[in-house]
């Protein structure tokens, strides 16, 4: 009984628990020997920087007891769930992989994971991340490398690598990311699971450790499509403590009946480049045909746009980053290198405290923001990013429901394999638009090139979740077990 | 547009950095590559253009000037490096003189 838990999808789990079939405490103590056992040994994946442990294990014990409000919903009663260890949590430490902030506590927790607890959910660890969610491979992490649980030799993405792995290699079956150029739906790709990216402002940022407040978001992960909607469901609402917080109805997005007659997909020519992976483009091509066969139409469509993604994210983000990060400089968080005078221990303290891609983004940042090279940069880049969102509103207003691309260029590379900073930074091509114009996108598998998972994205017009999320039930459906192999 | 040597150290002292000295000619090689690729943006016409300013098609709704409580688990006292007397501890700033003031005279 104790294995299947770990296969369960949460919907399934949550409502074994609620119902009493199932003990929570069961489910949460399969889950952290799941993540002990993976996270240890002489390959470890290194999924997590804190175990809740035993807390987990006392809170699912609570909820068996019935010693919790028994009368609200709980769809996702008794479901261990990871958390980001950029998303604060009171009870556990939140460094954002970063030394700078380690063994930090915050003394408040985030709405995200205020909602996941209050809908029954079980936090039992932080994962691993590049450092401040800055990177595409978690090789950024002052913590260590994760591992790719499909292939170890590979990343899995970043910078929400360790929530990924934790999905994939059925540690639990729905974890939280954070988005700012890609971070949920690159390592879903990579790994095989299904990552969401909400609408700007869908879900409260409190709680997120802004890393560039323009353009992030916290984000899901599952191992179904259902599973990525219904913890989606759960945390997508108003909150009044974000000031960008949106104040629109939330759909409801557990619902697709496989049938998409009437529904437009456009195929944007930009995503799919001559020098895209031949493999990667034919699974795409695959997944189009699968979308066909439920009904829908495919149109060519053009966003002209697109080559100039990279160069206004990598200009926007790192100024957003240079101003966000000055909070940490040894006076209220983590982390202080004592020096008699107080610049001195500012800057012994950010130089000890950040690692080396952190540092580039911060003087990256701060330069394109300095007197001087703020028109011809940081204004200059803000000015094509209207280009790049008016792309998304031209199309969607022409009569297309939803975009489909490839999510990568190309499938998880090994260790290493990109030193070169710009050239990591191209990994995120195709997702770093969605970021810039707040539009939401989700990855899901679409199969795999010489084992190794290939990730289809579906992207909808703002607030347009529910028909993403119908496109993705019918996608997941018609590739069945192809999807993995 | 280009970095050199002793622009990366400007910047690095803008943005409370230190910098090795040794680090320095590797970061301006870094910084110029990535900068190289940015010069594109240069040749794109946005003169009739306004810059993104506030994100999402709902942008940000103006609320009252005042949030719900934030709802604390625990005190500052357990989070700050150091405190003194309810106030958070610092070194002197440079300023101020006193070469050998430390922690306990800044708070």
């Amino acid at each position: 009984m104790s294995d299947d838990l770990l296969s369960m999808t949460a919907h399934a789990l949550g409502a074994a628990v609620a119902a009493g079939r199932v003990r929570a405490v069961d489910a949460v103590d399969k889950s952290l020997a799941r993540a002990r056992e993976l996270d240890g040994g002489d390959a470890p994946l290194n999924c997590f920087l804190t175990l809740a442990d035993p807390a987990a294990h006392d809170e699912a014990i609570r909820m068996d007891g019935g010693h919790v409000d028994a009368d609200a919903p709980r769809p996702l009663a008794g479901v261990p769930v990871a958390i980001k260890d950029n998303i604060a949590t009171h009870t556990l430490p939140t460094s954002c992989g970063s030394r700078i902030l380690h063994g930090y506590v915050s003394p408040y927790e985030a709405t995200a994971v205020r909602l996941l607890r209050a809908a029954g959910a079980i936090v039992m660890g932080k994962a691993n991340m590049d450092e401040f969610a800055m990177g595409s491979s978690t090789e950024n992490s002052a913590y260590g490398p994760t591992r790719n649980p499909i292939d170890p030799s590979r990343v899995p993405g970043g910078s929400s690598g360790g929530s990924a792995a934790a999905v994939a290699a059925g540690i639990t079956s729905i974890a939280l990311g954070s988005e700012t150029g890609g971070s949920v739906r690159q390592p879903a790709a990579f790994c095989g699971v299904v990552g969401v990216k909400p609408t700007y402002g869908r879900v409260s940022r409190y709680g997120l450790v802004a890393f560039a407040s323009s353009l992030d978001q916290v984000g899901v992960f599952g191992r179904t499509v259902d599973d990525a909607a219904l913890a989606f469901q759960v945390i997508a609402a108003h909150d009044p403590r974000d000031a960008t917080s949106a104040t629109a109805p939330v759909d409801d997005y557990r619902v697709g009946d496989g049938d998409l007659t009437g529904l437009v997909v456009g195929k944007p020519a930009e995503y799919f480049p001559e020098s895209l992976d031949p493999a990667v483009r034919d699974r795409s091509e695959r997944a189009l045909d699968a979308l066909r066969s439920r009904g829908a139409t495919i149109r060519d469509v053009s966003m002209p746009h697109t080559e100039l993604a990279i160069p206004v994210y990598y200009i926007v983000a790192p100024a957003e980053a240079s101003s966000n990060l000055a909070r940490f400089d040894g006076v209220r968080y983590g982390l202080r290198v004592p020096q008699p005078q107080l610049r001195d221990m500012y800057e012994a303290t950010r130089s000890q405290g950040f690692g080396p891609e952190v540092t580039r983004r911060i003087l990256l940042g701060t330069y394109v923001l300095s007197a001087g090279y703020y028109d011809a940069y940081y204004r200059q880049a803000q000015r094509v990013r209207s280009l790049i969102a008016a792309d998304f509103a031209n199309v969607f207003s022409s009569g297309v429901d939803v975009l489909f691309t490839p999510t990568t260029p190309t499938p998880a590379f090994p260790f290493g394999a990109k030193s070169d900073p710009y050239e990591m930074y191209l990994s995120d091509i195709f997702t770093v638009t969605a970021n810039l114009a707040g539009v939401p996108a989700m990855s899901l598998p679409i199969g795999r090139v010489d084992g190794l998972p290939v990730g289809g994205q579906i992207l909808a017009p703002h607030f347009g979740e529910a028909a993403m999320f119908r496109v993705a039930y019918a996608l997941e459906s018609v590739l069945g077990a192809e999807a993995h192999r | 547009m280009a970095v050199n040597e002793r622009e990366v150290r400007r910047i690095a002292e803008l943005a409370r950095l230190g910098i090795e000295d040794a680090r320095v000619p590797m970061l301006v090689d870094e910084l110029n590559r990535i900068l190289e690729h940015m010069d594109v943006l240069s040749k794109v016409d946005t003169g009739r253009l306004a810059p993104v300013e506030g994100m999402g098609a709902g942008a940000m709704p103006l609320r009252h000037d005042a949030g719900p409580p934030i709802p604390l688990a625990r005190t500052r006292e357990e989070f700050a490096p150091e405190l003194r007397d309810g106030f958070f501890t610092v070194p002197r700033l440079a300023t101020h003189g006193d070469p050998d003031g430390g922690m306990e005279s800044g708070a």
